[in-house]
């Protein structure tokens, strides 16, 4: 497959946004201290008495945008991943999912593909604390396309979303004009031997794996699962009655990510042959971020080995 | 709502502390001690000082009380029956199940509260959000943070302390309830956060020093924040723990045990 990279998610994030601001009014951007490199950057230009800079502050940070929020206000938050969730994450809980209050969260650099800064600035937790979060909707895009459709919906939805952005250019995924829905997967291909659930960065080395697969004679379906919760219940139903054979791929800790989420539906509802590509219960470090996908095992040959081991083969 | 005059103010808050030693007996938990140490101050605020409307909780001008000591939640959950939110004849329900009166302060489920408070720190944040959007909305609302000394222990209190005077955050007026007393022993024994008045003063806060059991001293003390600009505005009310029930004063034992049902009768005999 064709590689072409097209924006980093975090820069169609930031150009959403100003977009986002100037159709809604009660739309407030805050951030902390990390507004050039999350891109909220460019709204704070263009709508300085909407943008707040609370500085490195993150737990302050969660709660100024409840409060806010209850008062009728959209607030767009970000800061790097790592450090929005973890230390804002008892404010998320009590101030933002318990109080059922409409804040966006935008965790940027998410996952290894951070690169050289290295394993402290890496988010390989955040899916599994905020899908673990009532009432959350928690969305992965994997290029410009899918990031900026699924920013508008999410301004939108009326209740609290986290979205992780990455830090590098994307490779284009998707067609112009694809429509997304929160919760709803997007096929990109179609398989009747085996179907892999990707998001991020994982989705463009599940589409390439498919082909490899292809020519040794087996049919991988592919499918975009951007949004981790609520998860596309029937859409991994029917793949899972029509393959039989489930992988999930994903730039995230492996417990607690998309393949738990779908493992734990498939248990309960169709039961068959899973297999996962994830981080390995491991902290990343610093080096190219191809080079550590290459060595944490997040390519499409991961993924090729990963399939054929389901199938047998 | 009718403005009350100091006399009412006093036995509103004499009724307040009945409901809250009755809420705890009969719930056999709840926190009593920092329930009565910030009585006065909620009883000013809704009885006098506060802009509210128990018919239309959600009226978008009102002032709002963020309670971030949640756990003082039997104190606000008198005060708001006795305002007219909801028939003080529920209070008996604290803590029961499918009650709106949680352990701690619930929006979702309670009409009247601002924040769901409960785990410690978060409260003034909240009140900044609250206050930030009145700015953008050129409304003239204050909103009321009421905050306690265990609570300064947690690092968000001087994020929000810091980022609040940096922005200017003004129409926000907090009252930290200055009992002496956390959970497990005094302030002094477990991280006292002296100089309490220079800390907020060196957050660039504007600073009053109160005794928070007198009325008017709230009453004059608010006055006086209101008309602070570009700034937050910090009272700080010299409190008794427990105060108004002897056997409760400076008794930390009841900051989160209840009183038993002969205590209970004690403690209302003093409050007749
Ligand atoms: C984050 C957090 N940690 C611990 C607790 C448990 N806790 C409840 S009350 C309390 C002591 C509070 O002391 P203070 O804030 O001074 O309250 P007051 O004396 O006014 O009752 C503690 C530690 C909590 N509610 N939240
Ligand atoms: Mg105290």
């Amino acid at each position: 497959m064709e590689k072409k990279f097209g924006k980093a998610t975090r820069d169609a994030y930031g150009e959403t946004l100003i977009e986002v601001g100037k159709k809604d009014l009660n739309v407030v951007v805050l951030d902390a201290d990390l507004s050039k490199s999350t891109k909220s950057y460019p709204f704070s230009q263009v709508f300085p008495e909407r943008f707040f800079n609370v500085g490195i502050q993150e737990a302050n940070l969660v709660g100024v945008a409840a409060g806010l929020a209850s008062c009728g206000k959209i607030p767009f938050i970000s800061s790097f991943a790592s450090f929005l969730v973890s230390k804002g994450f008892d404010q998320f809980r009590m101030a933002v999912a318990f109080s059922e209050l409409n804040v966006k969260v935008i965790g940027s650099h998410g996952g290894i593909t951070v690169g050289e800064d290295g394993a402290s600035q890496m988010s390989i937790e955040d899916i599994a604390l905020m899908t673990s979060l009532p009432g959350f909707s928690v969305i992965v895009p994997c290029d410009e396309i899918s990031a900026r459709a699924l920013v508008w919906e999410t301004a939108k939805h009326v209740g609290p979303v986290y979205i992780r952005t990455g830090r590098p250019k994307a490779p284009v995924v998707h067609k112009p004009g694809t429509e997304f829905k929160i919760g709803k997967g997007v096929r990109l291909r179609d398989g009747k031997d085996i179907t892999i659930l990707a998001n991020g960065f994982l989705v463009f080395e599940a589409l390439e794996a498919a082909e490899r697969l292809a020519d040794t004679g087996i049919q991988a379906g592919v499918i975009d699962m951007h949004t981790v919760k609520p998860l596309d219940t029937a859409l991994i139903l029917e793949e899972a009655k029509k393959t039989g054979h489930i992988l999930v791929a994903e730039e995230h800790q492996i417990w607690g990510g998309l393949g738990s989420a779908v493992a734990t539906f498939l248990a309960g509802k169709h039961p068959c042959k899973m297999g996962f590509v994830a981080i390995q219960d491991t902290f990343a470090e610093s080096g190219k971020a191809e080079e550590l996908l290459e060595k944490y095992g997040l390519t499409f040959p991961a993924i090729v080995k990963t399939a054929k081991k389901i199938l047998g083969r | 709502m009718e403005m009350l005059s100091l006399e009412q103010l006093k036995e509103k808050a004499k009724l307040v502390r009945r409901h809250i030693v009755e809420m705890t007996g009969a719930a056999a938990s709840g926190h009593p001690g920092g329930s009565l140490s910030a009585t006065e101050m909620l009883v000013a605020l809704y009885f006098n000082l506060m802009q509210h409307n128990p018919q239309d909780p959600q009226w978008p001008d009102r002032d709002r009380l963020v309670l971030s000591k949640g756990h003082a939640s039997p104190a606000l959950y008198a005060a708001l029956a006795e305002s007219g939110y909801f028939d003080p004849g529920t209070l008996k329900d604290f803590r029961k199940l499918g009650s709106p009166l949680q352990g701690h302060p619930d929006r979702r489920r309670l009409p009247g509260v601002e924040a769901s408070t409960g785990s410690l720190g978060q409260g003034l944040s909240i009140g900044i959000g609250m206050a930030l959007a009145r700015r953008l909305d050129q409304k003239d609302y204050y909103t009321y943070v009421i905050t306690s000394d265990g609570e300064m222990n947690e690092g968000q209190t001087w994020e929000a302390a810091a980022m609040a005077a940096h922005h200017k955050v003004d129409h926000l007026i907090a009252f930290l309830d200055y009992n002496k007393f956390q959970l497990d022993d005094s302030t002094k024994n477990i991280c006292d956060m002296e100089p309490v008045v220079e800390k907020w003063k060196s957050f660039r806060w504007d600073v009053q020093e109160i005794d928070g059991h007198d009325l008017k001293a709230i009453l004059r003390a608010v006055e006086k924040a209101k008309k602070v600009k570009n700034a937050p505005a910090m009272i700080i009310a010299h409190t008794v723990k427990g105060k108004g029930v002897s056997f409760m004063e400076n008794n930390n034992q009841f900051h989160g045990v209840a009183p038993t049902p002969e205590e209970v009768q004690k403690a209302l005999k003093e409050l007749e």
